[in-house]
């Protein structure tokens, strides 16, 4: 049966209204949820990157464990504290949005760092994780990073990805990638920044100090976070610096 | 009350039983003779896509499932009022907003499922036996039947996908449901298979799939 012109925009337009109320109706309920959801799952990773929690189901006591190991701060890329933000509010490390401070400047952004602390001493800094974001082959990657207090050693890595190809890029976020990253330096003998990087192929030879073996399959995925450990290890130079010689403590206290 | 049957029986047709002949066969024909997956070839994307492990697929089974069942159901309730004309357009916003909505609750309840499954619930809208179902059945059947013929569809699509899943897992990763079958029975060393945990893998169960069961039915291509 042939229907008139003014039929069917009419349906279209009563659907897509239908549609689009059951949609945006379902987004507005289910945000809170998928928001602790997102922060829980950042947390994970944040303590991933320097020990095993795979044991532990009880998303409160990650939480919780969370609050006692970790101080965090933001910083800017010369290394200064940030405490408030433009309009004047409070700047929370774990609200820092990554992935928008990646589309700005590096000049202008904002750099959280998560402190883990000695669980005897809180003021002992044990290890220092840095977030950064950079581009796979298909979407994004991101990654955090955990530095031992030599502010030189990998202590842990972990990596997230929203695409990229299972079984070939995908690979980064297991730990047999991750593991080889334990222990490798990213500052060289004379001092200067060299970060860590994959080589092309996985042959399992033995690489020195800032080599870590390749994907096979997976050398853009690989090139992708070599490129965004060096640009964001650059950013954090300066914090890494002035840290090595006791430069942080007087600056929280400005 | 023998009067008050009679009378009924009179005035019209008997009811159709709830699962005559004829309805069962929605069910049954596509878990095997008409399988959408082994016969129809459709829906292979995902099917080699989120069968590496057991969790995941059972997860996909259940969203397609759904998908189906849901998606008959409205197109069946609504299909004298769809205008011919945009009748896909009207088939795939539906099915799309059932897909957003089942993304949208795994992201809130079962994030590390939504993190694995990720764009592949998504493609469920690009799957080519919803879209199928919904063309070939729902546009001209009725609402209960429809709902019949979705669960068959979906359950024809589960089985074959969990099966191939069943085997990737247990030689690629060497456990079902995450539980170490090999170290369980005293293998402790097991050479996990990567073979099986990359796509082909699932080609190579699939195809051993579809041999056993043409072999079986005595299905031809024609």
């Amino acid at each position: 049966m042939q229907r008139s012109n003014t039929y069917i925009i009419v349906f279209s337009a009563v659907l897509t209204i239908i549609l689009g109320l059951l949609l945006s109706g379902t987004s507005v309920v289910l945000k809170p949820l998928q928001d602790k959801q997102v922060d829980l799952d950042n947390k994970k990773k944040i303590l991933g990157a320097v020990m095993d929690i795979s044991s532990i189901e009880d998303p409160n006591e990650i939480l919780s464990l969370y609050e006692k190991r970790f101080s965090s701060i933001v910083i800017d890329i010369n290394g200064k504290i940030v405490e408030k933000d433009k309009k004047g509010n409070p700047v929370i490390a774990e609200k820092v949005n990554i992935q928008k401070n990646y589309k700005v400047a590096k000049e202008d952004r904002l750099y959280p760092v998560f402190q883990f602390v000695s669980e005897s001493d809180p003021s002992k800094v044990e290890a220092y994780i840095f977030p950064m974001w950079g581009a796979g082959l298909w979407d994004w990657i991101s990654g955090f990073v955990a530095i031992e207090s030599d502010l030189n050693t990998i202590k842990g890595i972990a990596f997230d990805h929203k695409t990229e190809t299972p079984g070939l890029g995908a690979r980064i976020t297991s730990d047999q990638i991750k593991d080889r990253y334990k222990g490798k330096k990213i500052f060289d003998a004379s001092g200067s920044l060299v970060s860590v990087s994959m080589v092309k192929g996985e042959k399992g030879l033995p690489l020195d100090d800032h080599h870590i073996d390749g994907m096979s399959g997976a050398t853009l995925t690989g090139k992708g976070v070599n490129s965004m450990m060096l640009n964001y290890l650059e950013c954090y130079k300066t914090f890494i610096e002035k840290t090595k010689k006791g430069g942080v403590s007087m600056a929280m206290s400005n | 009350m023998s009067t008050e049957t009679l009378e009924q029986t009179i005035v019209k047709e008997p009811a159709e039983p709830l699962l005559s002949k004829r309805r069962k066969k929605f069910i049954t024909d596509p878990l095997n003779e008409d399988n959408p997956v082994t016969v129809q070839v459709l829906g292979i994307c995902s099917a080699l896509a989120i069968t590496i492990k057991m969790e995941p697929t059972l997860v996909m089974s259940i969203a397609v499932v759904f998908v189906i069942v849901f998606a008959n159901l409205i197109i069946s309730l609504i299909r004298d009022l769809i205008p011919g004309r945009v009748r896909i357009i009207v088939q795939l916003a539906i099915v799309a907003t059932l897909v957003t909505l089942v993304s949208e609750v795994l992201k809130a309840y079962m994030f590390d499922m939504y993190k694995v499954l990720g764009a592949f619930v998504g493609l469920i809208i690009t799957n080519c036996i919803v879209m199928g179902r919904l063309e070939a059945f729902a546009m001209a059947n009725k609402p209960y039947d429809s709902i019949l013929d979705g669960l068959g569809s979906g359950f024809g699509y589960a089985w074959i996908i969990l099966t191939v899943a069943f085997f990737r897992e247990l030689f690629g990763s060497g456990s079902i449901f995450d539980f170490k079958v090999f170290e369980a029975i005293g293998w402790t060393s097991y050479q996990t298979n990567g073979l099986m945990v990359d796509s082909i893998g699932a080609f190579m169960v699939l195809g051993i799939l579809i041999w056993v069961q043409r072999t079986k039915t005595g299905y031809v291509e024609h």
